[in-house]
């Protein structure tokens, strides 16, 4: 049982207690996404009475139902333009931004470095009213809609995930030899052009790792969507929230839905967390 | 700047003196866009929320804001004022969120450390574990935290099941999302939901330590342990500091959780200061109180955070580096 990281074999006693503890520790991870995927394929009754581990029968019965309890493919259409939008937008002005501070010597680079990291310290709280009143202070002013539509949305969404991508590509550009975007000078590219054509391949990982961030805030975030849409945008964090406040509760059916909204972003996770890992050591990690 | 690179070619002076403005302005450009957003996001609405605070802002006032009178002080009297109902209420909601934020955050990195050193070593299944232990951090958090709602129910849940069930632990089934065991389940959940996030910055940082240290210490007949303790927890300590402050940052701010575990409402043992907050201005539309009550946390978590850039660099400085 020899390894790259440690050239002696770890003694008995430390096998053991890794599994006892990675055993213990995939319990507690997996027992929730059990219930999830099998109450999700029990009927109603299975539900409604004792729980059980294993469903009295299968039926997909609640995957049918869950579209026209809630109008959940709206609510997901909704979810999916937010978080795609804010997610391309968000990685495109990080990329710029952490070029800047990466490449160049200017004045004020602290100021702004420091500036954006500590946003991330505001409580949501603190900025969702006076938002709220700025969008409709701003829509009753120019026209322009942001309370209440999906453009508001997106805005707010690609700022919570701006100060983390810019931090985590700084490092990451950092890392990136810089004689390799002077090379590309030379040879006639103008700075975009150094950047687009050398270091934004060479810093892949991190930009997808990136990515995934801002998918995943977009995609779960439940304050701000709670208060700044209406029927027409709401997004699956509000909308899921409907089938419990029916008279019955269908938990088959609120399993089976939670099941739907999750297996984009853990798939799209799950693909992508190599890059992650990899984003991370190269980038914020060092 | 010895080396040019933005003029490669140096054709005329009135060229070059275009490309120099173009040279010191492009960070700024390049800026421009995150910058405008931060502001229009971030910090316009802060300093709003600041005069606000400023301001008795009930609902009568809420369709032009600008016109509600000053009331000083009044708002922060109101929130700290620890005899009355309302300060009360909010010191009350503080110390929970303390406790549940250290608690969280002990568990959080106790169990990702542990688990993430535990995978140092390359061993059949590693990479299907790793990949499994990312979930939970990858589920959408009302989805995961729904999912544990239905676990914590009391007639139809999983865990009256099996503590009251299968194993007869109780005497009866609890209640898990009211009452005094609230703050346990918040904390379950919260775990359960965190630890995977230390756990990926810590298998991070591990992959930074360079594989010699090892090797020269295990030739020197340092055990497994003795790697750890020497070698590994040390060689964390800066991934450590940045993780443990945005860990606490992030729980101590969490309004998802208890939001959507516990509804518009949450039970006294387990009012987060976020979800209290939000009761404070939605639910009774007192607006100016909320955001006095929102520019304390603020400032709260401003000197904490503070304090505590500035003792763990100190000791790191002795330490290594």
């Amino acid at each position: 049982m020899s390894s790259p990281t440690s050239p002696m074999a770890p003694p008995r006693s430390f096998i053991w207690s890794r599994r006892i503890f990675l055993t213990l520790l995939t319990g507690f991870v997996l027992v929730p996404v059990y219930v999830m995927l099998s109450s999700s394929l029990k009927p109603l009754s299975d539900v409604t009475g004792k729980f059980r581990w294993l469903p009295s029968g299968l039926t997909i019965r609640p995957y049918i139902d869950i579209w026209s309890t809630v109008p959940l493919a709206k609510y997901f259409m909704n979810s999916l333009i937010v978080s795609v939008a804010a997610t391309v937008c968000s990685v495109v002005i990080a990329v710029f931004a952490a070029y800047a501070v990466s490449r160049y010597e200017f004045r004020g680079k602290r100021v702004f470095t420091v500036t954006v990291l500590s946003t991330q310290m505001f409580p949501g709280i603190l900025f969702l009213l006076p938002l709220f009143l700025l969008y409709v202070n701003i829509g009753n002013a120019t026209g322009i809609a942001l309370f209440g539509s999906r453009g508001g949305l997106i805005l707010t969404y690609l700022t919570f995930s701006l100060p983390f991508s810019i931090w985590m590509l700084i490092g990451y550009f950092d890392s990136v030899p810089k004689d390799l975007d002077e090379a590309a000078l030379v040879d006639g590219c103008g700075p975009l052009g150094a950047l687009l054509r050398v270091v934004v391949p060479a810093a892949i990982p991190g930009i997808v790792a990136v990515a995934v961030y801002a998918f995943m805030t977009a995609w779960g975030e439940v304050l701000f969507a709670s208060v700044m849409t209406n029927d027409s945008t709401r997004t699956l964090a509000v909308g899921l929230q409907g089938y419990s406040t029916l008279n019955d509760v269908y938990w088959n059916q609120i399993m089976a839905a939670s099941l739907v909204v999750s297996v984009p972003v853990v798939a799209g996770f799950l693909l992508l967390q190599r890059y992650l890992v990899a984003g991370l050591t190269a980038g914020a990690v060092k | 700047m010895r080396k040019n690179p933005s003029d490669p070619a140096a054709p005329g002076p009135r060229r070059r003196r275009g490309e120099r403005i173009r040279r010191i302005g492009l960070p700024y450009l390049l800026l421009l866009p995150a910058l405008v957003l931060e502001l229009l996001v971030h910090l316009v609405p802060m300093v709003i929320g600041i005069v606000m605070s400023f301001k008795e802002l009930t609902q009568f006032y809420i369709r032009d804001w600008g016109t509600a009178p000053w009331s000083g002080f009044d708002n922060y009297k109101v929130s700290v004022d620890f005899d009355a109902p309302v300060g009360k209420a909010l010191l009350h909601s503080f110390f929970v969120t303390v406790g549940f934020t250290l608690l969280s955050v002990g568990f959080c990195w106790l169990i990702g450390t542990v688990a993430a050193i535990y995978m140092q070593d390359t061993f059949r299944g590693r990479g299907f574990l790793r990949a499994l232990f990312l979930i939970p951090y990858a589920l959408p958090v009302y989805a995961a935290v729904i999912t544990w709602v239905f676990m914590f129910q009391h007639d139809n849940g999983l865990v009256n099941h099996v503590l009251h069930d299968q194993l007869h632990l109780t005497d009866k089934p609890s209640f898990w999302l009211i009452g005094d065991n609230s703050f346990y389940a918040l904390l379950i959940v919260s775990v359960w939901k965190g630890w995977p996030f230390a756990f990926l910055i810590v298998m991070a940082g591990l992959q930074n330590i360079p594989k010699e240290l090892y090797e020269a210490a295990s030739i020197d007949g340092a055990g497994r342990l003795q790697q750890i303790r020497r070698i590994t927890l040390p060689s964390l300590r800066p991934v450590n500091q940045v993780l443990v402050l945005v860990l606490f940052l992030w729980t101590f701010n969490d309004f998802n959780t208890p939001y959507v575990l516990f509804g518009r409402s949450a039970p006294e043992a387990a009012d987060l200061i976020s979800v209290h907050i939000y009761q404070a201005s939605f639910v009774t539309w007192n607006f100016g109180t909320g955001s006095a009550m929102s520019v304390l946390l603020l400032l709260f978590l401003l000197v904490v955070t503070g304090v505590y850039l500035v003792f763990t660099s100190r000791g790191r400085k002795t330490a290594d580096v």
